[in-house]
Order: structure tokens, then sequence, then C-alpha cells
């Protein structure tokens, strides 16, 4: 019996040590829906119990079925005729079998049908899942479209469209781009117009690269404000598949070819408006995204963790020169590198899911506690959590997407020849990894979000708590070392700030969240080390293989060099 | 909709054959129950996989049975997560050591005591027994028409059933009268558990378990209260004694079981060389004499 939960040490010792305690004790609004609801938690030890059952049903899913047809979705993928889209029928199970499960409403609450779990627990189910078919994932992970119904949509709509959610009847789309508006969503043209008589809206336009764009339920970001060109006009609506609503071709992609990508075309397709007018980009969408980069970060990681343990196996099972190859010191560097890459995006990943967990529940508390009962405490932390889940969701897509890529990358490598050949699924995780740091959000424009919170030292307090936590022996040494770390890192960040240049500021961005992330991650490695002393040869090459890099990227940001600034078109256009 | 039919799943809680995790056999020859964990018998699963479809199909309630130790309350849980909506389980000292007629008696006491159903199922057969007689030998002794080996339900209706049975290269079709009993075989895809269902009813217990759990409730009084605080949520699992189903303790467990193990041989297959025969008519001819010969056969 394959379990992708049972087998993975590291997602075990995440799901017991992250301590999610608070954030779900305000989340189940200490324990009251039990009273209600026979399958709500009465306590925090229930609710985990809870949680460890599910995710094991899951991981057993993803390792037994999921796993077993993934190479056929792989190569056939959906198919496309006269404008409709229909799911491989290997697909089609793998959603069956989610369905069953009852996990297409994870986070959605209990009234509309759903078991009101923190994105934490969400995360480890897309996780698995992307272990075993990262195309399902853009399926399954499409859920963060239910939760910004559930967060901003109108009681008639979330009671229309929640309970279809939680049910898995129906699926969803975020429409975003457009063909002239990637990665600069302000600039989104496509139209949205009322009624003047019925008050109804309309949509108009095109949508481009829309994964799922086949879906039942569309949160589409539209132009409602005429005379407007930046994200202050646009709005988000709601608007359901209907003959106005065209799916005019699916793209044929490098991976993840079990999802269609689509291409739109709104032809006056009736719609509502979700939540308030002007705010779709800079608030819905924004949060909408945010929950999306989680999904993804976790897709990568998953993708990588498929992508170690098929090197890991093929490295103890190829025999060369009379022994296996990972007896090999390049072979067996690049083996504990890439599970030390994984460990890394597995920490700072749920160390983000958590502080989102928290932001969460403390947002809701500030939007909806009266008066009296709004504490000056509550306010502070909706504030606190509100700033390091801003600067750690980028910060740990970044890390996974790109982690995705070295480790597929390498695992590629350690196959050989044989990696590169289709019989293996080394070249497939290569693939489909490659979307991971691409869509939601370059890697670029992850470190464009997250730059500001490295500035501000929105982590810095958290990383405090970390390094104050008593570490003894080599584990103290370690920590001395991220001490240091931190001290130049905090003079480097001062230095650029001081500069006050905005295009230098610009070019050493990714150098310095590189930085942070070393930090950050060489804390959270070292708290889990003291946790469990098995992890402590694991927090250990994670610093000292950092330490270099560390340097490599400072004496970049130190180095005050303007050359690339001044002289890049002479070089590139030569 | 209104519930139409009653169905009754007997399932067995067996040592996982499939996966095992050290030496499966003690020294003594006898199974090494601490290398094998205990899990749901497969066909089984099917079983009440079928029997849920027809809750799907037909709105019918899905009670599942097992007859074992007090931990196999375990695979009763199990089928709640899937969609059971009732579970009994059979459980005395007494009804150790049985074979396949002392079983099929304490499952039929059992099916008695429920009361009225229309169908049973089982799972053709255990993977620790692999005898397939539990199922016919109940069936006998509840005096029900039976269909073994079936593949799928076609059509159920009150007082009639249609049903795949599987036969060698194909299949037929037979009809029953209601009630009877069906063994499934290895033809449907289990669901999986349900999250919201694990949540609910990982907190259904037996009475044994709820005493286990406190020690307060062994006040009798108490014990009730809590027992019918569980049913009101559907969360008790009832618990059956010989006793409780009126079963004659000369017919169960060791008393009740013909059957006597007289040897357990660890039997250890030795790969030998392998035997060329010619594709002539003279090699088939000497291969035919010598398997005679060495009455191998004949």
């Amino acid at each position: 019996m394959e379990n992708y939960f049972l087998d993975n040490k590291d997602l075990q010792f995440t799901l017991n040590h992250l301590d999610l305690n608070e954030a779900v004790t305000l989340r189940e609004q200490n324990y009251k829906y039990a009273k209600d609801y026979d399958h709500a938690p009465t306590d925090f030890a229930d609710a985990l119990d809870s949680y460890r059952r599910v995710v094991s049903v899951i991981g057993e899913i993803c390792g037994e079925n999921i796993e077993s047809r993934s190479r056929e979705v792989d190569e056939a993928g959906p198919h496309f005729e006269n404008n409709k889209v229909t799911y491989h029928p290997l697909t089609q199970m793998n959603l069956g079998d989610l369905t069953k499960a009852g996990v297409m409403g994870v986070m959605l609450p209990y009234q509309h049908g759903g078991l009101n779990y923190p994105v934490s627990i969400y995360t480890m189910m897309t996780e698995m899942v992307s272990r075993s078919d990262a195309s399902l994932q853009n399926l399954f992970g499409l859920q963060d479209i239910a939760e910004t119904i559930a967060e901003f949509g109108s009681e008639g709509q979330k009671a229309a469209y929640l309970p279809g959610f939680a049910t898995g009847e129906f699926d969803g789309s975020m429409d975003l781009t457009e063909p002239d508006s990637g990665s600069d969503l302000q600039s989104v043209r496509l139209r949205a117009h009322q009624d003047p008589k019925t008050g109804q809206w309309y949509l108009n336009g095109m949508k481009r690269f829309i994964t799922n764009g086949c879906s039942k339920v569309h949160l589409v970001l539209a132009r409602s404000e005429d005379g407007t060109s930046d994200g202050r006009g646009l709005s988000m609506f709601i608007c359901e598949a209907c003959p106005q609503l065209v799916v005019r071709r699916i793209e044929d992609k490098l991976g993840i070819h079990g999802v269609a990508t689509c291409e739109l075309q709104y032809n006056n397709v009736p719609a509502q408006l979700c939540g308030q007018r002007r705010r779709g980009l800079t608030r819905y969408v924004m949060s909408l995204m945010n929950g999306a980069r989680i999904a993804i970060s976790a897709q990568a990681l998953g993708i990588a963790e498929a992508s170690f343990r098929l090197a890991r196996k093929y490295a103890s099972e190829r025999e060369q020169f009379k022994k296996s190859i990972d007896q090999f010191p390049p072979i067996y560097e690049m083996l504990a590198s890439m599970k030390t890459r994984v460990t890394a995006a597995r920490a700072l990943l749920y160390e983000a899911t958590r502080a989102v967990d928290l932001r969460t529940v403390y947002t809701h508390m500030t939007d909806r506690l009266p008066a009296d009962q709004l504490t000056q405490e509550i306010r502070d932390k909706q504030k606190y959590y509100n700033k390091l889940a801003a600067l750690l969701t980028p910060m740990s897509k970044a890390l996974s997407t790109e982690i995705a890529n070295s480790v597929a990358y390498d695992c590629i490598q350690i196959h050989g020849g044989t990696g590169y050949m289709k019989d293996f699924n080394a070249e497939r995780y290569y693939r489909d990894a490659r979307i991971t740091n691409i869509y939601e959000g370059t890697t670029q424009l992850q470190v464009v979000a997250s730059i500001g919170g490295v500035m501000q030292r929105d982590g810095g307090k958290r990383i405090k708590e970390l390094m104050s936590l008593g570490y003894e022996g080599k584990l103290l040494r370690l920590k001395d070392k991220i001490a240091a770390m931190l001290e130049k890192h905090l003079k480097a960040i001062a230095a650029i700030a001081e500069r006050k240049d905005s295009t230098y500021h610009d070019l050493m961005a990714r150098y310095l969240v590189e930085n942070e992330t070393f930090i950050y991650v060489g804390m959270l490695l070292l708290r889990d080390a003291k946790a469990d002393a098995d992890r402590e040869a694991i927090v250990e090459r994670y610093i000292l293989d950092a330490e270099p890099e560390f340097a490599k990227n400072l004496l970049k940001i130190n180095s005050g060099d303007l050359t690339l600034i001044d002289n890049h078109r002479d070089v590139i256009d030569y | 909709m209104t519930v139409s039919y009653t169905v009754i799943v007997f399932v067995k809680q067996v040592p996982d054959t499939q996966n095992i995790s050290g030496e499966a056999m003690t020294p003594q020859g006898t199974v090494n129950r601490a290398a094998l964990p205990a899990i749901f018998n497969p066909e089984d699963l099917n079983a009440l996989e079928l029997a849920l479809q027809l809750k799907d199909r037909y709105n019918a309630r899905v009670i599942v049975g097992t007859m074992g130790p007090p931990n196999a309350a375990e695979v009763l849980r199990n089928a709640l997560y899937r969609g059971a909506d009732e579970a009994f389980l059979l459980t005395d000292r007494a009804f150790a050591g049985a074979d396949t007629l002392a079983t099929s008696y304490a499952l039929s006491c059992a099916a008695k005591k429920y009361g009225k159903f229309d169908l049973i199922l089982c799972g053709r057969q255990a993977i620790d027994g692999d005898t397939a007689q539990v199922g016919p030998q109940l069936a006998e002794k509840l005096a029900l028409p039976q269909i073994c080996y079936i593949e799928d339900v076609v059509k159920l209706e009150p007082g009639k059933i249609r049903a795949k049975r599987a036969i060698d290269g194909g299949y037929e079709v037979l009809e029953a009268p209601t009630p009877c009993l069906l063994t499934v075989i290895d033809s449907n895809i289990p669901r999986p558990q349900n999250a919201m269902r694990i949540m609910k009813y990982k907190k259904a217990k037996t009475k044994s378990e709820v005493i286990k759990g406190n020690s307060e409730y062994t006040d009798a009084e108490r014990l009730a209260e809590v027992e019918k605080r569980l049913a009101e949520k559907g969360l008790l699992i009832h618990e059956w004694s010989a006793e409780d189903v009126g079963a004659d303790k000369g017919r169960i467990g060791f008393a009740g079981s013909p059957t006597k193990v007289k040897e357990v041989m660890s039997v250890i297959l030795t790969a030998t060389d392998s035997k060329k025969v010619e594709p002539t008519e003279q090699g088939i001819t000497d291969l035919m004499h010598e398997l005679i010969t060495d009455h191998t056969l004949g």
C-alpha cells in the first residue's frame, strides 16, 4: 500500500510540530461548532487527530490511485472538440476519488458543507496530489476560488455556489490573464457594463491561459469603470458557463498536460458583481492570488519530492563500475543537496501557511467582532500576521518553485540518458516543474512582492523568536553562524536603504530576498532539529551549503557595482 | 425518499498477508499476528462498496457486522467512514476458535437478532482462510437463496433481485427472491473513506470501548446514559455477546467447530532446474508418460 503521507517522515513531522493550536482554536471559535456539527472537533487534539486521519486517507488515494494513472493522463491530456473540453477518463476518476473522499471544500465553513480546515492542512493535501500528478493539483487546487466567494461574496452568492463546490459538483476557474495583461494585471481590458434598466452586468472581451477555463463557475477580473486604465477601475465578477462564454481553444503545453488551459471569449456574458466595485484587483484578486501562490508552492514541492525520491531510488539501484552510483561522491552530494532543498522548501511553505492561517482568523475577528470586543491586541496581531504572511507567501513560492526546477533537473542528471527518455517520470517532473516559477507570478515578481517586507524587517521578530529557543552543542554553533549572517544581512539592508537608488535596489532585491530566505529557513530547520535530533544532519547540511551562497550574494549587494545598470544594452545588443 | 431496503454486510478483520513487515510465521508454525497488521478483508470491501452503491441507487440502509475480538470494531468504523449507516460487533470469548461452521452459525444468530433485512452481502472469501465457505453456509443456516461470485446488481425491487454472477469466460444474470445472500468478488473499486464521516464516526464506540475510555461509566445507569447519547448521534456500535444473540454455546467457538488443525507446516518452496520438453509428438508422449508414472496425473 503506497501512502504519500505515511511514507513521508518530514511531512508527518511537519503536521505534528506545526503549532496550529492558536489558529485552529480561533477558527473553530473555541470549538463551539461541535454543538451543531457532529464532525466538528471538540478541542485541538481532536482536530489534529482528524487532520492526521484525513491527510492519511488522501495520502493513500494519491499513492495508490492517482500515481498509477498519472503517466497516461500526461500522455493523452484532455480532449477538445466543438469548443468543449472533456477531461481524460482517468482525470475524471481522480476527481471522483477526491470528491468521494469529501475533500473538495476543505477550507469552507461548516454551514456551506465544508470541513473548516486551515490552509496548512489543505496545503498538505495539495502537496501530495502534486507528487502523484502535478496537473491534477491545478484542478484540486482551485479551492481558493470557493474560498474567495466565501470571503467576499454576498450571502446569496455563498448560498448559491459554496455547497456545490463543497460536494465537488461545481468546479471553478479564475479568469485574470489576457493576451496583453500577464504580470501587469492593472491593464486588464475585458469590459463589464451594466444594463441601466435592469442593473444586470454583462462581460465582453478575451481571457487567455485560463486554467480549467471550461469550468462551471468563473471568477472574472474585468474593467467596470469607463475611462479608467489602472487597477482601481477593475472589479470582480462571478459568471457561469453559458453559450455566450466560448472556449476558443486549449493550449498545447510543455507540461501539466492533464489540465486544460483555455482561451475564452466573452460575448455579452451575464455576470454578478462579487464584493465591491473597484476593489477587484486591489483586494480580491490579490487575496485570491496569495492563496493560489501557496497552492503553487505546494505543487512545486510535490514535484520536488517526487523527483528526489525517483532519483534516490534509481541511484541506489543503478550499478556502474561494480557499485551503486549513490556511493560516488558527486552523486551523493547531489542527492543530499536535493533532500536538503526539499526539506527547506517544506519548512518555509508551512511557516507561510501558519502565518496565513493566523492572519485569516485575526482578520475575521477585526472585520466581524463588535467594537467593544475588538481589543488592541487583536488589531496588533492582525497587522503582524498580515505582514508576515505577505512576506512569507511570495518568499515560499519563489523558493519552492525554483527548488522544484533544480531538483527535477538533478533528477534527470542522476538518471543520465535514461532520464531523458520518456520511459521514466523524470522528464515529466522536469516539464511540470517548469511552469511553477512562472504562473501566479514569476519568481521575479515574487521578489518584488517580498522585498518590501525584507527591507521593513517584517520577519525580524519571528527570526529573533526562533533564535531565542535555546540551542546547544552543534546546533548552537550552527545558530551562531546564522547570527553572524543576520548581522551582515542587516548591515547590507541598511546600506541599500541609505543609497536611495531605486534601480540598484531593484537589481539587488533578488539577492536580498535570497539571503533573508537562507537565514529564515536556517532558523526553522534549527528549531526542527531541536525537536528531533535525527534532523541535525539536515540543518547542518543546509547551513553549511547556505554560507558560501549567502557570502556570494552579499558580495554582490555590497559591491555598489553599477556597470550592469550603465552598460547592459551594450552587452545585450552587441 | 424513504428507506426502501435493508442490506447487511458481513465483514472480517484479517491479517494483511500482502504487506508483511516481519516473519509471517512464528518458529512454532503459527501465524505471527504482530508482523501482520490487521486490515479490512479486501473482498469484504467490495461487498461493502456494492451495498453502498445500492444505497446510492435505492436509498438502501447499510448495516455492517463482524465477529471478532473487541478491536475488530476498527473495521466497523472503517465501514462507517465509507458510508455504512449502522454497525454491530459480535464479540465474546465463547466465539473464539470458530471454524466456518461455527462462524456461519454465530453470524446467522446475529442476522436474526438484527431483524428484518432484504439482502446479506459477504465478500467471496477472506485472505487468511481462503475457504469461501462462510457466505454459503450462512445462507443455508438462514434458509436463504444465495448467489455467489457476484459482480454487480442489475436491479433490486421489492421481493426480487437480479444480479450479475461471474462465470468462466463471462457472466450470467440470475434472479432470486429476497431476502437472499450474495457473495461478492473483486469487481468494483471500493470508495475511499470520507473526510466528514471520519471526523464524525471516529467517535463511534462499542460499549466495551466506552467503559475502557472512562472508568466512571462502570456505573450502569451512567453507562446507559452515555450509550443513549451515542445512539442518538448514530455513534453507538452495537456489541453483542453469544448470549445477546441467543447462540447455542455448543455450536459456537472451539466447541462448535468440527474442523481441527492437525498440523501446521511451514512450506519452503525451493526452485529446481527447469526441464525442456521438445515440441514434438515424442516429447509430449514422454512427458505424459513421466507424469503418469510419478502419479502427478491419474
